[in-house]
C-alpha cells in the first residue's frame, strides 16, 4: 500500500519525519508505519512491526541491487509479507539476520553501513529458506512490476501501439 | 459447425492433444471425410485472447499441473517442477512456439549411421528418410506458409537481428539470414502481416503465426467432421481381449469420468503426456503400459542441446522489439566431428521480456554481477542455440507414484543428465555465439543456461525393429495396430533444427496414411 506525501490517520509530513528513525534511507515512523528519508513516499504494516518491513526493503536492495530504482519499488516488492499467515515467518527471518548482524559486532542488519559487509552476511544464509522466500518472491515481486520497467528501457506491451513495424523494430543507428 | 458425436460411436478416431500433431492429424484426416473427437486438456484461446505480459501469459497458457524432475540437468534445480515450458489449450505449443520452421539435414535421418558408436548414446536410423519426407515437408510449408519456402519471402531483420547479422558475417558465418519462419510476411496471404510487435512466445495477436489453435483446427471444425472437446484431460486408454484398443476414458470439463469409444487412438500430448497415458493405461494384459512390450515407452527423452548468449553493449539495441526468433546462423548446423562433437546447432535470435529476463538469465544469481546485466537490459542482444542432443535409454519419463494430478493420476518424473557430447557442443556453441557479440563490440556477454524445455521429442521413438522403439515409420504401434503416436514423442532422434515442422509433415503424412489404411479396411 503506498500512499504519497500524507500519511495516514492526518499524520503531516512533518509529523512523520520527526517521529522518524533511521534505518537506511527509509525511516520507521511509530506503529505500523514507515516512509522514505524525503517523504515522498509511505508504506503502512499490517501484520509486520514496522522495523521488519524497513529491514526486508534493505535485504531486497541488496539482493537485486539497482541504483536507480527507488526504495518504493522494493517496498511493494516485498509488501505482500505483511499478512498475519506470513508474518511469524518473516519475524523468524529478520530476527535471525539481525542476530547474524549481532555476532559480527553490528546493533542490526540495518546498522550495517556497507553493501558489502550486508551481502556477505547474507551470502552466508544464501541456502536458508527465508532467503530463498524473499529473493525468489522479488523476481516477480520487483521485476514484473511495470512501474518498473520504464526504468531499464522496457516497454512491455506493443499490441494496442499496432507492435513497432512503423516504431522502430529496426532502427538501431549505431552498427 | 462443430460434430457432435455420441460417446458409444465406435467408428470415431480418438486424437488426444491438439497441438502440432494432434491438431494438424485431425483437420486433415477431417478434410479426408474421417470422423475425429478431439479430447484437449486445455482452453480455446483465440489471438483475441493472448496476453502482451511475460507472467500474465505464462499463467494462461503453460501447462502447470505438477510434473517433477530428477538428474544433472540444471532445470532440475532451477525449476525443480517445471521441466517444461509448453502449454495447455486448444493448439498446445504452436500457441507459444517462436515460429523457425526447418527442415531436418539429410544425414540427420540417419544419425547412427553418420555419427558411428557413440558412447553412452542409443543412436538409431530413423526408417524414413528425406527424400521419403520431401513431399511432406513441402505440404507443411505450404500449410504454416513458411517464409522463405515457396514464393514467400523472408520477414525484414529486427535490431536484434542486425546486431546477430553483423557479428555473424565478421565472423566469416556466411548461412545468415531472417530464418524460415512460420510468420506471415506479406499482406497477400489470408493472415495479417507480422507487425513487428514481439511477445511471439505469449501467442500472437495479430494472428500473423501459424497456430494449431486457431488454422487447423477451425479448418477441421468446418468440415463437419471434426469435434474438438476442449478443457477434457484423457486419463486411460482401454483395449479389448484381442488387444485392440477401444477408447479412452477422460475427465470432462465438469470433472466427470467419459469414455469415448473409438475404432483408432492417436497419441499427441507431447513427450511427457504420451508416454504418460500410454504407461497410465497398463492392464492386466499389458501390465507395463500400452505398446511397450520393447520396454522403450518413456525413454530416449530429448530436448535439444540449448542454451543462450546474450550480449552487453554500449548503445540500446531494444532486442523486444519486433519478430522474436526471425534470425539464423546455420553455419554450425553440419556434422563435423572436428569441433570435437557429431552433430551439430542453429543459432537463433531470442530475446525475453524484462520480467523473463530477470527469472531466465542465471536463475538464482542475485548480487550485483547479475543486477549490472538487468541494469544494461536496453543494450542487450540475445540469441538461443538449438541443437541435436545425444538420445539416452536413461533419459527418461516415468510415473512418479507418489506425486499425483488433480485428477489423482501419477504424474511424470523426467530424469535427464548432460551426454558428454552436448557438454561439448554447447560450450563450443557458447564461444562461437559469444564471439558474434564481441565481434560486433559488445562489453559483456552471458552463455546463458537451458530454459525450461519447449522441444521435448523422443519417449515413443520410431523404429524399423519392434524391438528397438515404440512406433514404426508410420508412427503405428508396433504392439496394437489402431493406436498410433502422432506428436514429437515418436522421434527418433532429435537433429538441430526446431522441431515443430517436422512433427506437422510427420502429421500430414500420418493422416494419409490412416486414412488410406481405413478406406482399404486394413483399420
Amino acid at each position: 500500500m503506498l500512499s504519497d506525501t500524507k500519511g495516514p490517520k492526518g499524520l503531516s509530513r512533518r509529523d512523520l519525519l520527526k517521529r522518524a528513525t533511521a534505518a537506511g534511507t527509509t525511516f520507521v515512523v511509530g506503529t505500523g508505519f514507515m516512509a522514505a528519508s524525503n517523504a515522498a513516499w509511505a508504506v503502512e504494516t499490517v501484520a509486520l512491526k514496522p522495523e521488519t518491513m524497513a529491514t526486508l526493503v534493505q535485504m531486497a536492495r541488496d539482493i537485486y541491487p539497482h541504483d536507480t530504482v527507488g526504495d518504493e519499488y522494493y517496498a511493494v516488492a516485498v509488501k505482500g509479507y505483511d499478512t498475519a499467515e506470513a508474518a511469524e515467518g518473516i519475524e523468524a527471518g529478520v530476527a535471525a539476520l539481525d542476530a547474524a548482524a549481532k555476532g559480527k559486532g553490528y546493533d542490526s542488519y540495518l546498522s550495517m553501513g556497507w553493501e558489502r559487509d550486508r551481502v556477505d552476511l547474507l551470502r552466508a544464509m544464501e541456502d536458508s529458506a527465508f532467503f530463498q522466500q524473499i529473493r525468489g518472491g522479488l523476481v516477480t515481486g520487483l521485476y514484473n512490476q511495470k512501474a518498473v520497467w520504464p526504468i531499464f528501457g522496457y516497454e512491455g506491451a506493443s499490441f494496442e501501439f499496432g507492435g513497432y513495424i512503423d516504431r522502430g523494430f529496426n532502427d538501431i543507428n549505431w552498427l | 459447425m462443430t460434430a457432435p458425436f455420441d460417446l458409444t460411436d465406435d467408428s470415431v478416431v480418438v486424437i488426444i492433444g491438439t497441438g502440432a500433431g494432434g491438431g494438424v492429424l485431425a483437420n486433415e484426416l477431417a478434410q479426408k471425410g474421417v470422423s475425429v473427437v478431439s479430447l484437449e486438456a486445455g482452453a480455446r484461446h483465440y489471438p483475441s485472447d493472448f496476453i502482451n505480459d511475460e507472467w500474465d501469459s505464462f499463467g494462461q497458457l503453460a501447462w502447470l499441473d505438477p510434473r517433477t524432475t530428477s538428474g544433472d540437468w540444471r532445470v532440475a534445480k532451477d525449476f525443480s517442477g517445471l521441466p517444461a515450458w509448453i502449454v495447455k489449450s486448444v493448439g498446445g505449443t504452436t500457441q507459444h512456439w517462436a515460429g523457425a520452421s526447418l527442415r531436418f539435414q539429410d544425414h540427420e535421418w540417419k544419425t547412427a549411421t553418420t555419427y558411428g558408436n557413440v558412447q553412452g548414446a542409443s543412436l538409431l536410423d530413423w526408417p524414413i528418410d528425406a527424400v521419403e519426407m520431401d513431399p511432406w515437408y513441402t505440404k507443411a510449408e505450404d500449410k504454416l506458409q513458411v517464409t522463405r519456402t515457396g514464393d514467400r519471402p523472408g520477414l525484414p531483420g529486427n535490431n536484434n537481428y542486425l546486431v546477430f547479422e553483423k557479428g555473424a558475417k565478421a565472423l566469416g558465418y556466411e548461412q545468415v539470414h531472417t530464418g524460415r519462419m512460420a510468420i506471415a510476411s506479406k499482406d497477400d496471404s489470408d493472415r495479417t502481416m507480422c507487425q513487428q510487435t514481439g511477445f511471439c512466445f505469449q501467442g500472437c495477436k495479430w494472428g500473423a503465426k501459424w497456430s494449431a489453435g486457431y488454422h487447423d483446427i477451425e479448418e477441421g471444425e468446418a468440415t463437419g467432421n471434426l469435434e474438438v472437446r476442449s478443457e477434457c484431460h484423457a486419463a486411460r486408454i482401454l483395449h479389448d481381449d484381442s488387444g485392440k484398443v477401444t477408447g479412452v476414458e477422460y475427465f470432462d470439463n465438469d470433472g466427470n469420468l467419459q469414455m469415448q469409444k473409438a475404432r483408432i487412438v492417436c497419441v499427441a500430448g507431447n513427450s511427457f503426456e504420451s508416454p504418460r497415458i500410454l504407461l497410465n493405461s497398463a492392464s492386466s494384459m499389458f501390465p507395463d503400459g500400452l505398446a511397450n512390450s520393447s520396454g522403450q515407452v518413456g525413454r530416449n527423452y530429448m530436448r535439444h542441446m540449448t542454451g543462450s548468449v546474450y550480449g552487453v553493449f554500449d548503445q540500446p539495441v531494444k532486442m523486444w522489439r519486433g519478430t522474436t526468433m526471425a534470425g539464423i546462423i546455420q553455419d554450425e548446423s553440419r556434422h563435423d566431428p572436428s569441433r570435437g562433437f557429431v552433430g551439430g546447432y542453429e543459432l537463433e535470435t531470442l530475446s525475453l521480456g524484462l520480467p523473463f529476463m530477470a527469472a531466465f538469465l542465471d536463475p538464482g544469481a542475485w548480487g550485483r554481477e547479475f543486477t549490472t546485466a538487468l541494469d544494461s537490459y536496453e543494450n542487450m542482444a540475445g540469441m538461443w542455440i538449438v541443437g541435436e542432443d545425444m538420445p539416452q535409454e536413461t533419459n527418461r519419463v516415468t510415473l512418479n507414484h507418489d506425486v499425483k494430478d488433480q485428477w489423482g493420476l501419477p504424474v511424470v518424473n523426467v530424469h535427464f543428465d548432460d551426454h558428454p557430447n552436448d557438454i561439448a557442443m554447447r560450450n563450443h556453441a557458447y564461444q562461437q555465439g559469444q564471439a558474434v557479440y564481441e565481434a560486433v563490440g559488445a562489453t559483456r556477454t552471458f552463455p546463458t543456461p537451458p530454459y525450461p524445455s519447449t522441444h521435448n521429442l523422443g519417449t515413443n521413438r520410431m523404429s524399423e525393429l519392434a524391438q528397438d522403439g515404440v512406433v514404426n515409420k508410420w508412427g503405428q504401434t508396433h504392439d496394437i495396430e489402431n493406436l498410433f503416436v502422432s506428436d514429437g514423442s515418436q522421434f527418433t532422434t532429435g537433429a538441430a533444427e526446431n522441431p515443430t515442422l517436422t512433427i506437422v509433415a510427420l502429421a500430414i503424412r500420418q493422416a494419409d496414411h490412416i486414412a488410406r489404411e481405413m478406406s482399404a479396411g486394413n483399420l
